[in-house]
């Protein structure tokens, strides 16, 4: 047995470029796809771990797990200023907040002189921010970007979880995600 | 003033780099000659300059200069000092720096050790090494700079997390990267020996102990890696085939099939071009892992660390390397002579067998971390697990264990069967009675784990056979690191399978003072009670135990609730004995106040572990071995040329 035949073919040697060709083909797809990964969450039917996150600007109070417990179903917006998807989102996180929903916010890796200018040309629907420099809570809590939106029932136990804005058609959804989380 | 200086050091080496790059290449053109003195100093130089910036950020760590940027976000002035030095690697701009530091030290050595090599493959080598590392001095200078100040520095630290302080979590992940550097320099080896067509014994015995080298710390690194997830994730499971357990095995596999292909070529001046394709897809399979990891672009149990910015960073950097690699191997393989000749009865021939089955492995692991993402590209979801790439991977790993049983016992070029049939029947009728015995003994037994035992336990035996009819004392220790590193495989191949065919789980709900047996194991829950750690509270159990009516021991499975960050995690307890593993978890508490508790006894588990260790222990006997073989040589031929110049001065 040779190592290889003497005359070598052209199309074998080239074969390992052509498969490079196509992972790389593969993962840039992958890489810039939309983000779409709908995995149901782990942490649907758990109760909120224990914390307690500083306010995250001067005009709302910091949050914590006791705050969130208070016999009343509510929404916990994990967002950050810097993010674009969560500017797309305020006015239905605000239309939510007039049909009498609390919301309670999680700023992720924000500074408060961005989040303040954020809030001010976005509007503030929230009750109280807590601040997550190092996204203890939000992994916590089984999220893994920004903007995701959470249905935490009375008792603090998370009833669903919407990954990316709500987009002004899943207004109604939330709502009835809250009414469910009522009973 | 320390980080100013640690900053200015790294980019004098970048410098050097890029001239060392040029310098080289322009040695290797007609007329450069004058520049090829220049190469061997600059990359010693460069090694030098990159450990001074490394040492630099270690003594910022260590000092907790709390107006650099990554320390404040890192570190901690309260954090043991164990940690302090660890939490240099463990972030992404340090490790970054650890990269280049290994990969620019290597290169150094190189540099000044190298004489066996032809000079310009050496130079052409270098500069190799000098343009992949600049890719990565691009990255960490203009993104990532880690001696970055703050505008005013930082009251504290923020990085006291106590999750994070593991010893563990603290050197596994630089033990991986020594091992995925270390094949750069390999590859840089073959991109020298493609440019100057060199492709030859003496090529291959100077990249041998570099990819010893590596392949030592990869191996280390993914047992540990194995033992880690096995007492930490708290399923008992020590193998997931999770895309970042893949991403540290397929250049594992890589390495491994290079390793051999590499001795093929520096003895007998075999498989040239196949063992330059190795190099170049060792260090591919170390990107591609690395990218896999860092991009988040699979789903992954330890997806924590992912940003796609720096997986388009590092992809860009794929794509320049291994694209430009193979493109290289394209144009040049046809002009790599073919090597000698063997029959296919020979060493050379089971050693080419095994190389395909590796790669056969490779192949198929690679496949299943990318199928989600393929199947993902025409619409369906699907996941790969177990199902799939046990059995896949056993089709190519069973006849290679059996292949190397035989292939050590055959001599290189040709060989007769009639000469080893006798050697190689010893352990072909232990493989055979043991799977007799089993088969009678545990009839309902699957059909891998039975293969896995029987397969194991003649390899264990098998491998020592190359030593009969040696002088110990005089056998090379290179030939004892194999014997080691193949029993150390069957070893741990044995205790994989009679992990996964033996092993009894007993999942019980039970109330302080209840008694449970699994296994030989009697077990008795003794109290429960709270207790509190530094950033936890947990519920503890005590639970006594007792192999066969013997002593008891005490082992504490704990549930354990994290206050910042803020999570649950489940603290399994261990009792070990020579013959296996009792694994014991705290579940929850039922509504009728009983504890459900998990427990499993795993016969002859913990070879699983003690077989990597062997693998790596023959590893490291054999890079003894070949080093110390290299050193005399060297030794001899300074002797020889010594003489010969005082003859010439004499005449």
């Amino acid at each position: 047995m040779s190592e290889q035949p003497p005359k070598r073919s052209g199309i074998a040697i080239w074969l390992p470029l052509a498969l490079f060709g196509a992972f790389f083909a593969l993962v840039i797809w992958g890489l810039y796809r939309p983000a779409d990964r709908e995995v149901a969450s782990a942490f649907i039917g758990k109760p909120l771990p224990q914390f307690n996150l500083p306010a995250a600007t001067k005009e709302r109070p910091g949050l914590t797990t006791a705050a969130m417990t208070t016999g009343k179903p509510r929404l916990l917006n994990v967002f950050a200023s810097w993010c674009v998807p969560c500017a797309v989102e305020a006015p239905q996180l605000e239309a939510l907040r007039q049909q009498g929903v609390e919301i309670d916010g999680v700023a992720i890796r924000d500074r408060k002189a961005d989040l303040d200018r954020f809030l001010a040309t976005y509007g503030n629907p929230f009750a109280r921010i807590g601040k997550d420099d190092l996204s203890e809570v939000q992994l916590g809590i089984g999220s893994s970007g920004v903007p995701e939106t959470f249905v935490i029932d009375g008792k603090g136990v998370i009833r669903h979880q919407h990954i990316g804005e709500i987009r002004p058609e899943d207004v109604p959804m939330i709502l009835e995600k809250l009414k469910e989380a009522q009973s | 003033m320390i980080a100013e200086i640690g900053l200015a050091v790294l980019w004098m080496a970048a410098a050097l780099a890029v001239l060392q790059l040029f310098a080289g290449f322009s040695a290797l053109r007609p007329g450069g000659k004058a520049l090829a003195g220049v190469v061997r100093p600059l990359a010693v130089m460069q090694g030098v300059l990159v450990a001074i910036s490394f040492l630099a950020l270690i003594d910022l760590f260590l000092e907790t200069d709390l107006s650099v940027k990554l320390v404040a976000a890192n570190s901690h002035s309260m954090k043991p000092f164990i940690f302090k030095l660890a939490g240099t690697w463990g972030n992404h701009e340090g490790s970054m720096l650890l990269w280049i530091t290994i990969m620019a030290v290597s290169g150094g050595v190189v540099a000044l050790v190298e004489k066996r090599l032809r000079e310009d493959t050496l130079i052409a080598t270098l500069a190799g090494q000098a343009f992949v590392s600049l890719g990565f001095y691009a990255f960490l200078l203009l993104s990532s700079n880690p001696f970055e100040r703050l505008p005013e520095p930082a009251p504290e630290g923020q990085g006291l997390n106590p999750l994070l302080q593991d010893i563990g979590l603290a050197f596994h992940p630089p033990t991986l990267y020594v091992g995925y550097v270390g094949l750069s320099v390999a590859f840089s080896f073959a991109i020298g020996a493609l440019i100057t067509r060199d492709v030859g014994p003496a090529f291959a015995r100077a990249m041998r102990p570099w990819v010893l080298g590596a392949w030592i710390f990869l191996t280390v690194g993914i047992t540990a890696g194995s033992y880690w997830a096995y007492y930490t994730l708290g399923w008992g499971g020590w193998w997931f085939w999770d895309p970042v357990e893949n991403a540290s095995l397929m250049p594992w596999l890589a390495a491994t099939a290079l390793l051999h292909s590499c001795s093929v070529l520096a003895s007998r001046n075999a498989l040239r071009a196949w063992t330059v394709m190795l190099g170049v897809i060792a260090f591919s399979m170390s990107m591609v892992g690395t990218f896999l990891v860092r991009s988040g672009i699979l789903t992954s149990v330890h997806a924590f660390a992912v940003d796609p910015e720096r997986g388009s960073f590092i992809l860009a950097l794929l794509a320049i390397y291994i694209g430009g690699a193979l493109a290289l191997f394209g144009i040049r393989a046809s002009t790599v002579t073919e090597g000698e000749r063997f029959s296919l009865f020979s060493r050379e021939a089971s050693l080419v067998f095994n190389n395909v089955m590796l790669c056969g492995i490779l192949g198929i692991v690679l496949l299943g971390t990318l199928y989600p993402l393929m199947t993902e590209a025409f619409g369906a979801k699907v996941s790969v697990g177990p199902p799939y790439f046990n059995p896949v991977s056993a089709i190519f790993a069973i006849p290679m264990m059996l292949m190397m049983g035989v292939g050590p016992l055959l001599r290189w070029r040709k060989d007769k069967p009639s000469r080893i049939t006798a050697m190689v029947a010893v352990p072909a009728l232990l493989v055979a009675l043991v799977l007799l015995a089993i088969v009678l003994m545990f009839p309902s037994i699957r059909v891998l784990p039975m293969l896995g035992i029987a397969v194991g336990a003649g390899l264990a035996v098998a491998s020592w056979l190359p030593l009969k009819g040696r002088n110990l004392r005089r056998t090379p220790l290179s030939v004892w690191g194999m014997v080691v590193a193949h029993c150390g495989l069957g070893v741990a191949l044995l205790g994989a399978a009679s992990e996964s065919a033996f092993s009894t789980e007993r999942l019980a709900a039970m109330n302080v003072g209840d008694t449970q047996s699994v296994g030989p194991i009697a077990l008795k829950l003794e109290k429960i009670e709270p207790v509190a750690g530094p950033n936890w509270t947990a519920i503890e159990a005590t639970v006594s135990a007792s192999y066969k009516g013997g002593g008891a021991v005490t082992l504490h499975p704990q549930a354990r609730t994290f206050t910042s960050p803020p999570g649950e995690r489940t603290e399994s307890a261990l009792y070990t004995r020579w013959n296996g593993q009792l694994y014991a978890v705290l579940g929850n508490e039922g509504d009728d106040g009983r504890w459900q508790m998990r427990f499993w006894w795993k016969p002859f588990v913990p070879l699983l572990w003690l077989g990597g260790l062997l693998v790596a222990f023959g590893g490291l006997l054999a890079l003894i071995g070949r080093v110390a073989q290299d050193v005399k040589r060297l030794r001899v031929g300074d002797k020889i040329a010594f003489r010969k110049t005082r003859q010439d001065m004499l005449k």
